[in-house]
């Protein structure tokens, strides 16, 4: 038998193929590090639920601790809600900057206490300071996974036709506050 | 293996005070096949704390809570399209481990399956090269060439 | 022996990989032997510097030295032995350190027994050889050095992850590595094949037993992982087709593509180009392998930031490697002579098809573990593909493999007849009804019944067929029993070795379907003195106690399991808490019978009820995952012993290889 001697140009296309699918790769996985370097987590999504109505919503209260959290107080101006929890390390980072929000006294705060005892959740607001307006308990993630949640703490700004605008992922810092959150409610209320 | 995925859970786990592990008795509903078709839908829906976890399977408090409310819904009567769908609404099509199929995920379901087909279709050329050479007719040259070998190699083979 | 010794050593064989990476080259190029020569010396003393960096770190973990940064966040003095070797590989710069250490070994072995080798492929492959040792080693040393030291000196060390201390994971990595390594030899050759421009026949029995030894290991590595995952988390799977595992696997799937289209290059010089690719391809794999954990790129864990030089280091060393070689692929492939012809019915094309599928099976799981990112990158949204998109993607790519499995070994090369080899087959279809029918009758004819026994009656095929092959070729209901000994004993090695390993497939097929299908579990409170039934299996709860480990506290719960009356076995699941550092593991206990696994867990209890939450499952036909494991490396060793691998090829390309008669 005789050794096939055509060389058609599809050998050269298949020869180049492997090279060109491993430069795309490399853009791919580049593009990730570039995209982990400025902080994206991997495991962090977008919201689905941006621009979409507040979910319903009926949650209550801590004892002796006001009225609960219902989806009407999220309607009528802008606010903010925070999902925390007294075993949530993370939120205790945030907490000082909270305390001055709620402080200033211009826009309302509102807890939700996720997965935690109510008095566990008291004791830690006795000892670090209570910032929410509206507190409502919610020991079975009913709420935390209405809105979406995948850790402690989030924060979410509401509009005042009760809209979900932002979500927050983890501690609010001073530069979140100041460049994002705090113009974004600015904005909302024009 | 694993080793990540479980360093992950153990991280959680220190993070979301208590644990438990995986479906616990409590939360099993008393009709089996009810409780069958929550296993089944649990098992394709993702922890969404965790890493490449299912929440039927992860001892993440959330994934507890998801499972539960997995539950309800199908106590509730929803089928189990409507209990996924409940869970994209809110999460998004993260919380899928098996993706929808859509314009975005076409070259994931399809994709191995044409590399199957254009690998196929290089095999056969490659398999049918001689043709290539052989469709040519032989020179009067060649052709007594070829029976001088083939007489030769049949002498050869005899003995 | 001092770390400085160490890091001294390591830092002096980076240039000497330098030294072996392009100086043969450079040799080989003009063709001037002294320069080649300096390959081998240069080998060798990589293997001895690298070797006392990694005996020096060794030291320091056996002697709980916590001055070294590595081995304070890593050990613990109260570790046992065993544990703080394997605290050595159990972190990211050690193992890095075992890759090179495991790489400048197998480079030594061809230095030091090459002598066989074409003068100008043995330097070109080792000076390739020495270009992956250089990258390596520049990594360790620029951004993952293990011989940092901590001041002042910590008393006490921070200790290993309680999941790692455990026999299984402790040779799970140096098996991996010694697979992914072994790979890399196989990329050398490729490489220098290129380069010379030529690939024949002893190329490829030069490739093979490196390619072999690899894929026994690495087959043998997944498998203690896999192993591992099954006892020690508790959750009663083997397989989860999380990213990390999917590293390994897909290395595993071009690598053994890789070990049949070798057989083609030997035995008939065709598949050649398609042969170097996949020599390249499933190193480059191995090393997507093992940067893709280690990167933050995919299995960033939630709230750990990784180090972002780390990952733009693994970028550009994959980018340089793959790349590179790719590149030259490109340029040198379409002028290597085209193969020898054969049939679409030949063994040739069935090892071809075989290839199209492992290829297609390999780039599917690629596919699934990347496209998350691939889709981000193109902006279509976040989304997460796991366990159920595999299964759905994967079992139909491997049916029609397995089906060709027990046809290919039969055909002959060049032109086979399809209708004699099916022939040959039809006691082998005989038995495959025949157990479809038993395995039907014995579980029922629910859709997952019916699933699972086909499922086993696929593993029949293959087992069937694969005897039916073996028997043919040493003519077992031919011959007397001299005469069948005689056959049994001069028949190569490397068929032996095939027939093993495809019977260790068909077993691992029967596993992965009966555990796939028939699992059942049992998931309740109780007390002490209740009793469950799971599977026929009758298993009471005798009670709890708090006992104390080595370095571990835990509540072992005592369970006594009879089945039909037999003789009770005693089953100990525990629930530890490491002391150092404070960590919960849960210790399945595992009762086997040869055929299935009656697995139980214990979870917590309510406060002080003296109850426990138990989880007890029935695990059919997990055991054989673990025998058909075995049986493939077992049948790779000994396809390795052939006598054609141990002697070395001949310099001449052999002229194309008759089929073996009788």
């Amino acid at each position: 038998m005789s050794e096939g001697t055509s060389k058609p140009s599809s050998g050269r296309l298949t020869a180049i193929a492997p090279i060109i699918i491993v430069l795309l790769l490399v853009a791919v996985f580049a593009k990730r590090l570039i995209d982990v370097q400025d902080g994206l987590d991997p495991n962090q999504v977008k919201s689905v639920l941006l621009d979409t109505p507040v979910p319903d919503i009926d949650l209550p209260p801590l004892p002796e601790r006001g009225p609960g959290l219902a989806t009407e107080n999220l309607k009528g101006e802008v606010t903010l809600v925070n999902i925390w929890g007294s075993w949530c390390v993370a939120c205790l980072s945030e907490h000082p900057l909270l305390m001055e929000v709620a402080a200033e006294n211009t826009i309302p705060l509102h807890g939700i206490a996720w997965r935690d005892e109510p008095q566990a959740s008291l004791r830690w607001l006795a000892r670090n300071g209570d910032p929410f307006d509206l507190i409502g308990q919610d020991p079975f993630s009913e709420a935390a996974i209405a809105f979406g949640v995948t850790g402690a703490p989030e924060t979410f700004v509401v509009d005042s036709a009760g809209v979900i605008r932002y979500k927050h992922v983890g501690p609010i810092t001073m530069t979140d506050w100041t460049e994002t959150i705090a113009p974004l409610v600015e904005q909302l209320r024009q | 293996m694993k080793i990540y995925a479980a360093l992950s859970a153990v991280t959680l786990a220190v993070l979301v005070a208590t644990t438990s592990y995986a479906v616990e008795p409590d939360e099993m509903l008393a009709d089996p096949a009810l409780e069958e078709r929550a296993r089944i839908i649990s098992q394709d829906l993702k922890c969404v704390v965790c890493q490449n976890e299912t929440i039927d399977e992860s001892n993440a408090s959330l994934a507890q809570d998801m499972r539960r409310l997995v539950r309800q819904r199908v106590l509730a009567g929803d089928s189990n399209q409507a209990v996924l769908d409940y869970m994209v609404d809110r999460y998004g099509d993260f919380v899928l481990l098996r993706p929808r199929v859509t314009g975005q995920t076409v070259l994931l379901w399809f994709g191995p399956f044409a590399l199957l087909l254009l690998g196929g279709l290089i095999v056969a050329r490659y398999i049918r090269r001689p043709s290539i050479t052989t469709v040519q007719a032989l020179t009067p040259e060649e052709l007594a060439e070829v029976e001088a070998l083939t007489k030769d190699s049949n002498t050869r083979n005899d003995s | 022996m001092n770390p400085e010794i160490g890091h001294y050593a390591l830092a002096l064989a980076l240039p000497v990989a330098l030294v072996q990476a392009f100086v043969p080259l450079i040799g080989a190029t003009r063709r001037d032997a002294a320069l080649m020569a300096v390959a081998g010396p240069a080998a060798l003393l990589q293997m001895l510097l690298i070797g006392t960096a990694f005996a020096a770190l060794t030291q320091a973990f056996i002697a709980s030295d916590f001055s070294v940064m590595n081995v304070y966040q890593n050990s613990h003095t109260a570790k046992p032995l065993l544990y703080k070797i394997s605290g050595v590989w159990g972190n990211h710069e050690g193992s890095l350190l075992l890759w090179v250490a495991i790489l400048a070994v197998f480079g030594a072995a061809v230095a030091a027994f090459g002598a066989a080798l074409p003068d100008r492929l043995k330097a070109r492959a080792l000076a390739v050889q020495g270009m992956i040792g250089a990258g390596f080693l520049a990594f360790i040393l620029f951004t993952s050095n293990p011989f940092l030291r901590v001041d002042p000196t910590p008393a006490q060390g921070l200790g290993l992850n309680p999941l790692l201390q455990d026999p299984g994971l402790a040779f799970h990595p140096p098996m991996l590595y010694l697979g992914y390594v072994g790979f890399s030899m196989a990329f050398s050759f490729a490489v220098a094949a290129l380069l010379e421009g030529r690939v024949d026949a002893a190329w490829a029995r030069w490739v093979r037993p490196w390619t072999l030894a690899a894929w026994s290991f690495l087959t043998v590595g997944i498998g203690l992982g896999s192993w591992w995952a099954y006892y020690e988390l508790g959750w009663g799977g083997w397989w989860f087709w999380d990213p990390v595992e999917n590293a390994s696997f897909i290395p595993w799937l071009t690598g053994t593509a890789l070990l049949h289209s070798a057989i083609v290059v030997e035995k008939r010089e065709a598949l050649k180009s398609w042969t170097i690719l996949l020599a390249i391809i499933t190193f480059s794999l191995s090393l997507l392998g093992t940067f893709l954990v280690r990167s933050g790129i995919l299995t960033s864990v939630h709230a750990f930031a990784s180090d972002p030089t780390r990952g733009v280091f693994v970028l550009v060393l994959l980018a340089i490697a793959v790349g590179g070689s790719l590149t030259l692929y490109a340029i040198k492939a379409p002028k290597l002579e085209p193969g020898g012809l054969f049939s679409p019915l030949s063994r040739e094309s069935g090892l071809l098809l075989n290839n199209l599928f492992l290829a297609t099976a390999a780039a599917t799981v690629l596919l699934g573990t990347l496209y998350p990112l691939i889709a981000e990158a193109l902006e279509l949204g976040t989304l997460s593909v796991g366990a159920p998109y595999f299964n759905t993607v994967f079992v139909p790519l491997m049916v029609p493999l397995v089906l060709l499995m027990g046809i290919g070994p039969m055909m002959a090369w060049k032109r086979s007849d399809l209708a004699g080899v099916l022939g040959r087959l039809k006691g082998a279809l005989v038995g495959v009804v025949v157990v479809f029918g038993i395995a039907l009758a014995l579980s029922g004819v629910d859709i997952i019944d019916i699933a699972g026994s086909a499922g086993i009656a696929l593993a029949a095929w293959l087992f069937f067929a694969s005897l039916t092959e073996w028997a043919g070729r040493v003519r077992l209901f031919k011959s007397s029993p001299a005469d069948l000994w005689k056959r049994v004993s001069s028949l190569p090695r490397a068929s032996h070795g095939m027939t093993i390993a495809h019977l260790g497939m068909a077993v691992l097929i029967v596993g992965v379907s009966g555990s796939s299908a028939w699992k059942q579990e049992n998931i309740l409170t109780m007390g002490a003195g209740e009793t469950v039934t799971v599977a026929g299996f009758d298993v009471t709860f005798d009670g709890a106690e708090l006992i104390r480990g080595p370095n571990y506290e835990s509540v072992q719960g005592t369970f006594s399991a009879t089945r039909g009356g037999g003789k009770a076995v005693t089953l100990k699941p525990e629930r530890r808490v490491y002391d150092q550092p404070v960590q919960q593991t849960t210790e399945a206990a595992i009762h086997t019978t040869f055929w299935a696994d009656l697995y139980i867990v214990l979870g917590d209890g309510p406060a002080d009820t003296g109850r426990y939450v138990v989880r007890a499952y029935f695990e059919p036909f997990v055991p054989f995952l673990w025998y058909g494991i075995l049986m493939m490396g077992f049948g790779g060793l000994v396809s390795l012993s052939d006598r054609r691998h141990r002697i070395g090829a001949p310099r001449k390309a052999a002229a194309i290889a008759e089929p073996i008669k009788a």
